[in-house]
């Protein structure tokens, strides 16, 4: 079996805050991690090559610390680690990305499974894995929360996918392209031995002119068809609180448990 | 990077920028800004600089003819087993809004097997026109017959935008679609404007966890593309008198044509009812156990409401990912949330600061929190918890657990 993971190394958000003063983001100390759903990604690609063999390629495009990201995956079993890296990629929104790692993929020859976390951290759209699937015509198979079975001889997928309702069983032709959810699994941690390997190995990096067809006007900026115009903090709530005071917890709840009676909330 | 220009001459070194940029892409050099390979253009930048020697170049103006053909606002319209999604109806309220706005018409479009009297309900909603795919092929909402349709459709008619729910489904197919138009996709959109001086869609959205919100532009590709979550718009009041036309279209491709089959669905037997419940009580962590989640659960119980928690209640492991409020859980537009030992980070609050009345309960009397609260307390939630239950005992003159229907009962003959 041939599998393909896609990450992303993101800031971590979860650590972002906020400065009261200046209404800006306190980014200091904040560490790069990769996509906490694309490890999900990484350890579904390395069970399914444990259990049916073949091989696994993370790719990743971003600046060059990016190529951290794709040793962690190393570290943690995967075969190979490519980084699509360049100038010409910079600027690219989801369309421009799923275009490079769709161009990258097509370059690695026939796959079975491409595998992506369901969405990233620090933009949280979702949109790369379904696109990637489009541009190269893999079986989309979107929040995927286990893989039922896998003939890779029949050419078969089955997989049960998470939406809104419930559980949706979901029997799909190979290749297809999977996106994950948290749920899959449990991310096994990185090992020294493996780790050491990927410093041996090392991680390849593509730039543009390595990616065949690759139509410079859909690259990076110029291949992105949003732009941001503004940023701004989010706007708070009009009006200050009303606030009790808890040195009399009795008397503050008594007060407040009127309020919402008047507030007709209940 | 090549994507952002300095202006030497003019930079002050006075850092406004440095501050501003999420991703740490500015550094001062010898008092003169400069800009790494952190930079991915998104302009946070440029609106800091007090002398603007900041530049992104952007690409020439689109064919403004080309551009023009393209006419209309359109929704596609999710359902499940026979009901429209309401996130579908919101999205319909807006779609009138911009349509409107923009003097042009609304159009629904409902794939589905047995919906055509969904189509009936879009047009209450606002739509004037209805795009009705009947088909066994959209018994179940599949990536590639319902995006071969809408492919098929949005060829021929060019619509300007448009709008889906940010559903997992909606996700899957504005993924899919946009792909395969070459068109910008803005997710999980919280306002939808139309500029007036270019007739452009401004789509505002939080990013990078919610810690910032970017306003984002499709200028030169069609349609304008954008999903927005449930509940971030309020549901319109349906006009039952209103008149639309529909029309009756065939699947662009035949089964044979189609990579999946869905096999079987489990309907989860939801025992948290965030989406639609109209008392929250959440929890955060202020809460500090599994078991500190017991006094929030009597208090929702008494008030007949849901429970929620913060992400980091959540992640750790003291409540389940199902009761999740925020940027990466629900989003929820209760009557009332009552955030319990919540600090109020920016990603909880996305998912919530819409609600109707917002109570705050937290040791900590700066907690960001109590900035979006209408009311507040500042105190031990272990010990305010308990005395506002007794407090709603007394008035509501019922016992905990006994639930909503008691409540409303008392409230109603009150």
């Amino acid at each position: 079996m041939n599998i393909i993971v896609c990450l992303k190394q993101v800031p971590n958000t979860a650590d972002v805050r906020i400065d009261p003063e200046t209404n800006t983001l306190i980014r200091e100390g904040i560490p790069n991690i990769v996509n906490p759903f694309d490890l999900y990604a990484i350890e579904e690609g390395v069970r399914l090559r444990e259990e049916f063999g073949g091989r696994v390629t993370a790719i990743s495009m971003g600046p060059p610390q990016a190529a951290e990201a794709l040793r962690e995956a190393m570290g943690m079993g995967v075969d190979e680690g490519i980084l699509l890296s360049d100038r010409a990629f910079a600027g690219s929104d989801s369309w421009a990305t799923s275009y490079t790692l769709a161009l990258a993929i097509r370059k690695l020859g026939a796959c079975d499974v491409v595998l992506c976390g369901k969405q990233a951290i620090d933009g949280d759209t979702g949109q790369v894995g379904p696109g990637i699937a489009r541009q190269l015509g893999l079986t989309p198979l979107t929040y995927v929360f286990r893989i039922h079975s896998l003939d890779p001889e029949a050419g078969k997928i089955v997989v049960e996918r998470l939406l809104e309702e419930g559980r949706e069983l979901a029997e799909g032709n190979l290749p297809a392209l999977l996106t994950v959810v948290k749920d899959i699994n449990q991310p096994r941690a990185a090992t020294l031995y493996d780790l050491r390997r990927s410093f041996r190995v090392g991680i390849r990096t593509w730039k543009a002119s390595d990616l065949p067809g690759a139509d410079p006007a859909n690259l990076g900026l110029s291949g992105s068809p949003t732009q941001v115009v503004r940023i701004f903090s989010p706007p708070g709530r009009k009006g200050s609180p009303e606030i009790f005071s808890g040195e009399r917890v009795e008397a503050a709840a008594s007060l407040l448990a009127d309020r919402l009676l008047a507030e007709h909330v209940l | 990077m090549g994507l952002l220009k300095i202006d030497k001459e003019k930079c002050l070194g006075c850092g406004a920028c440095i501050d501003a940029c999420p991703y740490g892409a500015l550094d001062l050099v010898d008092d003169v800004v400069v800009v790494n390979e952190k930079c991915t253009a998104c302009g946070a930048c440029i609106d800091a600089c007090p002398v603007m020697a900041l530049l992104i170049p952007r690409l020439s103006g689109g064919d403004a003819e080309r551009l023009s053909a393209y006419r209309g606002v359109w929704v596609w319209i999710e359902q499940f087993h026979g009901r429209m999604c309401e996130v579908s109806a919101e999205m319909l309220g807006q779609g009138r809004r911009l349509a409107d706005t923009r003097g042009t018409a609304l159009t629904a479009c409902v794939l589905g097997r047995n919906v055509e009297h969904i189509a009936g309900e879009a047009v209450s909603y606002g739509a004037d026109h209805v795009f009705l795919a009947d088909d066994p092929l959209f018994e179940s909402y599949r990536t590639i017959p319902y995006a071969g349709t809408l492919l098929g459709l949005v060829r021929e008619h060019m619509p300007e935008i448009f709008l889906l729910g940010a559903s997992a489904r909606g996700r899957d197919l504005a993924g899919a679609m946009a792909a395969d138009l070459h068109t910008g996709l803005t997710a999980d959109c919280t306002g939808l404007d139309i500029d007036a001086d270019t007739g452009l869609l401004l789509q505002t959205r939080p990013a990078f966890g919610g810690n910032i919100m970017a306003t984002i532009l499709c200028r030169d590709y069609r349609p304008q593309m954008a999903t927005v979550r449930h509940h971030v718009f309020e549901l319109p009041i349906p006009d039952r008198t209103r008149q639309g036309q529909i029309v009756r279209v065939a699947p662009a491709l035949p089964e044979e044509k189609v990579p999946t089959r869905v096999v079987g669905f489990t309907e989860e037997t939801e025992t948290v009812h965030l989406a639609n419940a109209k008392v929250i009580v959440a929890g955060g962590r202020g809460v500090g156990s599994a078991a500190g989640f017991e006094p929030i659960r009597r208090l929702a119980d008494m008030l007949g409401g849901a429970v929620g928690a913060s992400r980091s209640a959540v992640d750790a492991g003291w409540i389940s990912y199902a009761h999740q409020v925020g940027q990466t859980g629900r989003t929820v537009r209760p009557d009332l949330y009552i955030a319990c030992g919540i600090s109020g980070a920016i990603q909880h609050l996305a998912g919530m600061k819409t609600s109707r009345v917002i109570v705050a309960i937290n040791k900590n009397p700066d907690a960001p929190i109590f900035q979006v609260a209408n009311y507040g307390i500042v105190g031990d939630l272990f010990a305010v918890i308990p005395a506002l239950i007794d407090e709603f005992k007394k008035r509501l003159a019922v016992t905990p657990g006994f639930g909503a229907e008691a409540a409303e009962a008392v409230l109603t003959r009150s």
